[in-house]
């Protein structure tokens, strides 16, 4: 288990981190996510004993490491931008760490050509980092901080710097190999789907604290607050109250009850079609619908319909203290 | 820009006109004189007591001020790039310094500590001299040379930041161990190119050597002020001729060497 307690940091003027505590499972994925400058590499770092905490504790598997330089600290560590060592092969990168522990030539060449078969470069080993793709260098970079078998590995935006489709890719094989190898291991990102998506825990960070933690569901569908919520997914404004754009009910008949609007714009995004509206008083609003919903409704530009606050969909007070939560199930929103 | 045939062609001659009137020809003549009277008087001129002398002192200069200009350079480059501290901004124009400072001032200034009646002029009469001697014209050199190796090794360690010297404390490496395997290979072609900058500055410093070391042939007289007493003292203009060409030889070689090195570090 990672557990940082009362962890403050200032970069000059810049509060980079304000009181900020945090437990990270022992074998859990966990995500830090949040805007740039939010303060979740700041966090990152500090656990990884790359920056030190103004005040504060950091513990890795209850040793206080608080005052541990990182090489002491036992982990593994994967930049952004692979920090690979460009003057060493894939296969000198990977058995760096145990070179430096002085191991056993024959048992770094096992364990290195080992780790080089679970990350897929095993044809790759003599290769320098020149000559392989972003994709290939990060999975080199991820090789190399397993190969000392850290307590935990912590992932600075680790895919940030490669192509939406190697992301993805990425992404899913991250999520492969942890189940496999079961390290602890905390992920740095700005991406909520890529959180969402291979994340057993997620702790959501603005403005140097952590806003909310919890599974991607339950974040999901209970945010703490509106940042919580616009960050983890698009909002819409209905009638002075936040809503999932999913959550708004599209009806042509008038019958139904309900705000009337105008349709603007209607865009299909494959399954899913956004229509753009606007209330009588000039205010837009967006809702997404399915294509089924979407084609049972036949909506053009120019259409009056009626909105309504699907049943059992999630609100949350446009206006006042945003950290009040208001549960909402079987209440109609548009009252 | 489209430029007319005749127009590049006539800046191509003004420009070559003026290389040549200005570096080839003056070069040229020193060879052509030195070489006129054949290769044996140039070698009996060039291998006279004095003159070995004055190579030798030379390269001694260079091989002491090499290795502490390598390490101040390292040191100093490394806290500019990686440290945060106050003063930085001071640091970096002290760097620059000897850049813009005469090099008969710094003489002058040696003079001024540690001459006779200087602030540490005691040291003379207790016997360690530093004027009109080795150690003076070592002080004199590094602060000619002092900026060469900081100037080319920050900008490379600012490139390639500071991730890999993460990444390799991450796994266990020491500071010394995350220097010599990971920041020093980095770094190499522009140390090395740093160095045969300042080999080749050391060569050619006359202006500090001619106010600190007096120049007694065969002690203290390097081969640039070889080359000026021979010619200004001696009217031996051949003698002159040849410990140039010597001088120019040698930086001919740096020249290569640093072309040959500006190829790598650009490639990494």
């Amino acid at each position: 288990m990672i557990s940082v307690k009362g962890v403050s940091k200032r970069f000059g003027d810049f509060t980079a981190l304000d009181n900020v505590s945090l437990e990270v499972p022992d074998g859990s994925l966990t995500a830090l996510l949040g805007p740039s400058g939010s303060g979740k590499s700041t966090l990152l770092r500090i656990i990884g004993g790359l920056e030190y905490a103004d005040a504060g504790t950091v513990e890795i598997r209850g040793v206080d490491v608080t005052d541990v330089s990182p090489q002491k600290r036992e982990i593994g560590f994967v930049f952004q931008h692979y920090a690979a060592f460009k003057h060493m092969t894939v296969k000198d990168n990977v058995g760096f760490g145990l070179r430096i522990r002085k191991e056993p030539k024959d048992r770094i060449e096992a364990r290195v050509s080992e780790l080089l078969g679970i990350v897929g470069l095993a044809g790759l080993a003599k290769r320098y980092p020149s000559q392989l793709s972003g994709g290939q260098r990060q999975r080199m970079a991820l090789a190399r901080a397993l190969a000392v078998e850290p307590k935990v590995l912590l992932l600075d935006e680790p895919f940030g710097a490669l192509d939406a489709k190697v992301r993805a890719e990425l992404r899913e094989w991250l999520r492969r190999l942890h189940d496999e190898v079961h390290v602890t291991t905390l992920i740095v990102t700005h991406d909520q789907e890529e959180a969402m998506s291979i994340a057993d825990n997620i702790a959501v960070m603005d403005n140097a604290h952590i806003e909310q933690v919890g599974g991607p569901r339950e974040l999901y569908d209970r945010p703490a607050n509106r940042f919580v919520m616009g960050f983890l997914g698009p909002v819409a404004s209905l009638d002075g109250a936040l809503v999932r754009p999913h959550d708004i009910a599209i009806s042509t008949d008038s019958d139904e009850g309900g705000r009337e609007a105008q349709v603007t714009r209607v865009s299909h995004l494959g399954f899913e079609v956004r229509v753009e509206l606007e209330l009588p008083e000039g205010e837009p609003v967006f809702a997404q619908l399915t294509r089924t919903e979407a084609e049972t409704l036949d909506l053009a530009s120019g259409d009056i319909v009626w909105l309504r606050k699907s049943v059992g969909g999630l609100t949350l007070p446009r206006d006042g203290d945003p950290r009040f939560v208001r549960e909402h199930d079987g209440l109609d929103a548009v009252a | 820009m489209v430029v007319s045939d005749r127009t590049r062609i006539t800046l191509r001659v003004v420009a070559l006109g003026y290389l040549f009137a200005l570096v080839v020809v003056p070069l040229g003549m020193i060879l052509f004189r030195t070489f006129e009277d054949g290769i044996v008087a140039f070698w009996e001129s060039v291998t006279t007591p004095a003159s070995i002398s004055a190579i030798s002192l030379s390269l001694t200069i260079i091989a002491i001020v090499v290795p502490l200009n390598v390490v101040f350079g390292l040191v100093t480059a490394l806290a500019l790039a990686r440290g945060r501290f106050p003063g930085r901004g001071i640091v970096q124009a002290v760097v620059d310094l000897p850049f813009a400072v005469s090099p008969v001032i710094v003489g002058v200034s040696l003079i001024l500590l540690y001459g006779v009646g200087g602030w540490f002029g005691g040291l003379a009469e207790s016997g360690f001299r530093i004027i009109f001697s080795l150690p003076g014209m070592v002080l004199a050199t590094i602060f000619v040379t002092l900026p060469f190796v900081v100037r080319e090794v920050e900008p490379v360690l600012r490139e390639i930041g500071a991730e890999q010297e993460e990444a390799a404390a991450t796994l266990g490496a020491s500071r010394l161990q995350t220097f010599f395997r990971i920041t020093l290979p980095a770094i190499r072609w522009g140390l090395a190119y740093g160095i045969v900058l300042t080999v080749a500055r050391a060569l050619g410093e006359f202006g500090a050597l001619i106010v600190v070391a007096g120049g007694v042939s065969g002690e203290s007289q390097t081969l640039t002020l070889l080359v000026h007493a021979r010619y200004i003292d001696d009217h031996n203009t051949f003698g002159a001729y040849s410990a140039a060409t010597v001088l120019m030889g040698l930086a001919l070689i740096a020249l290569f060497l640093m072309t040959v090195l500006n190829k790598k570090r650009e490639s990494e």
